[in-house]
């Protein structure tokens, strides 16, 4: 079962808050392997358990019972060797620090030395395009750039696997557009397994090479669809009729993966 | 600065039109002189007992700046402590908490009975009981009022309880802080003057203006009081002034300075 180069290894997974039997069932049997390189997107309708599966992959919350593994060791050791890096809905950036003294947050926890730490900063700035905003403070910058200067954070000291939970969950359509063009460019550039988890379709579609979709009560995976249209993937990308043909094909998933009672009193009704 | 002074003119306006006023009414009305005396009287006073009254405010201003760094300092160390260990905070709390609410400047004449009538200690210690409770109790608030996602992105990096202490923590706190010293910088003035108002040192601002009052001296007592609010304002400006260089990213203090 276990494979060796897997960065993220789930098998039979079960999360369930408060008491067991009387508690929540928010994550059951979930099995999921995902290889270096890939873009994972996790879908499903809110309650379906895709952000505790998230955190669970990065060690912020313990699951009941089942294995996991990143990069081929438990979780909390993954997060000890810093081996990933988190990006959320809200940017959590300190107001108290400029964006450049942001995104060396990360480096100066791990005590890297000031001179390779600024240029690594110089570096993730230029990625994300924010040089000249090195000096700003968070609140002087518009959503969409404070969410870049968090992806540049995230990727600051190079993790292995990048884990965003609805990153531009918050930005408007227009603006959510462009920073999915930019993450893939970024993506591509650093080579990062990237696990995403989204309640847009087509962000899903756009971004992934694969797309888990989940249930809710409970949470599980109903299917894993792969993504096979061409990359560099661009505006044209949209306009593909393989594009339409997956967002068709992963709205109908969802449809069909919800609960058996939503059909039930569905067809009852005349 | 022309900016500035159109900026600061109209409050000028205000406070030269009210001393006129006062002046005036006074005049006019024919008030009692021991009532209210105009700022004239007031201001003869104040040049007369120059000197008296300058060491007077030097007694109370150290009274006041003593005991409100023994107060900080000692909300300072509870808070940290407190932040540090939920248990401790859980038996604590509630008592602080209740202990602002009460009236802590009605323990001024035990003070007085405890530390000796004219020692400086006494009223020093009424100062740091009246700044120690809302130091303690904002710094504590906002030590551990750190949002769950900052904590989880300092846990995602695998942060000491150090690093997250300095680098969330306590910046996340600084604005609690300084609401709390401002509160504490005035109470400290009123604690050391209310305090003198029960005995102690001569030369100092609250005997001045309880005696004068006493013999019907009230321009005396008022000269004693100007100095006291100048004291106030001036340190209240210090605190303001330090909270800006300190915390200047806060939200209450952009587009400022």
């Amino acid at each position: 079962m276990s494979d060796p180069s897997a960065v993220v290894a789930i098998h039979d997974l079960n999360k369930t808050f408060g008491n067991a039997g009387a508690g929540t069932v928010a994550l059951s049997a979930i099995d999921l392997t995902i290889q270096p390189g890939e873009f994972v997107s996790l879908i499903g309708p809110s309650g379906c358990g895709k952000s505790t599966l998230l955190r669970v992959i990065g060690d912020l919350t313990q699951p009941s019972s089942g294995s996991i593994e990143v990069n081929g060791k438990p979780a909390t050791r993954a997060r000890t060797d810093r081996d990933y890096g988190m990006v959320f809905q809200a940017p959590v950036l300190f107001d108290w620090r400029t964006i450049e003294a942001n995104v060396g947050l990360p480096l100066e926890i791990i005590d890297m030395p000031k001179e390779r730490r600024t240029r690594r900063i110089a570096d993730m700035l230029a990625l994300v395009e924010l040089s000249d905003f090195a000096r700003h403070h968070p609140w002087q910058l518009s959503g969409g750039m404070q969410q870049r200067a968090a992806i540049a954070r995230a990727l600051a000291f190079e993790p292995r696997l990048l884990l965003m939970d609805e990153p531009f969950g918050a930005l408007d359509e227009m603006t959510r557009e462009r920073m999915n063009s930019e993450l893939l460019t970024i993506w591509e550039q650093t080579g990062t397994t990237i696990v995403f988890v989204t309640h847009s379709i087509p962000e899903a579609v756009f971004l992934s090479s694969r797309i888990v979709v989940m249930s809710a009560r409970p949470g599980r995976i109903t299917r894993i669809i792969d993504v096979d249209l061409p990359r560099p993937r661009s505006d044209a990308t949209r306009a593909l009729d393989g594009y339409f043909e997956l967002i068709t094909e992963v709205r109908e998933s969802l449809k069909s993966s919800h609960g058996p009672q939503d059909h039930g009193l569905r067809e009852a009704l005349p | 600065m022309r900016r500035q002074l159109r900026y600061y003119l109209p409050a000028v306006a205000v406070f030269v039109g009210g001393i006129l006023l006062w002046e005036l009414a006074v005049r006019a009305l024919q008030i009692q002189r021991f009532l209210l005396p105009p700022p004239s009287d007031i201001a003869a006073a104040l040049i007369t007992n120059w000197d008296l009254l300058l060491r007077a405010g030097a007694t109370t201003l150290l009274e006041a700046v003593g005991g409100f760094a023994i107060g900080l300092v000692a909300g300072l160390t509870v808070a940290f402590a407190t932040a540090r260990f939920a248990m401790a905070r859980g038996a604590l709390m509630p008592f602080a908490i209740a202990a602002n609410a009460i009236p802590i400047i009605a323990f001024a004449p035990i003070m007085n009975a405890w530390f000796g009538v004219t020692s400086p200690v006494s009223k020093m210690m009424i100062v740091a009981m009246l700044v120690f409770f809302p130091v303690m109790i904002n710094t504590v608030r906002g030590l551990t009022s750190a949002d769950a996602a900052s904590l989880e992105l300092m846990r995602s990096y695998a942060a000491s309880e150090r690093q997250i202490l300095a680098r969330v923590r306590i910046p996340n706190a600084l604005p609690y802080f300084f609401t709390a010293v401002k509160v504490g910088a005035t109470l400290s003035l009123i604690g050391a003057i209310v305090g003198e108002y029960f005995g102690g040192a001569t030369v100092a601002l609250g005997r001045i203006i309880v005696e004068s009052a006493s013999f019907l001296r009230f321009a005396q007592a008022w000269s004693a009081i100007i100095i006291a609010a100048a004291l106030g304002i001036g340190f209240y400006l210090i605190i303001i002034g330090i909270e800006r260089i300190a915390i200047p990213w806060h939200a209450s203090m952009r587009g400022q300075g």
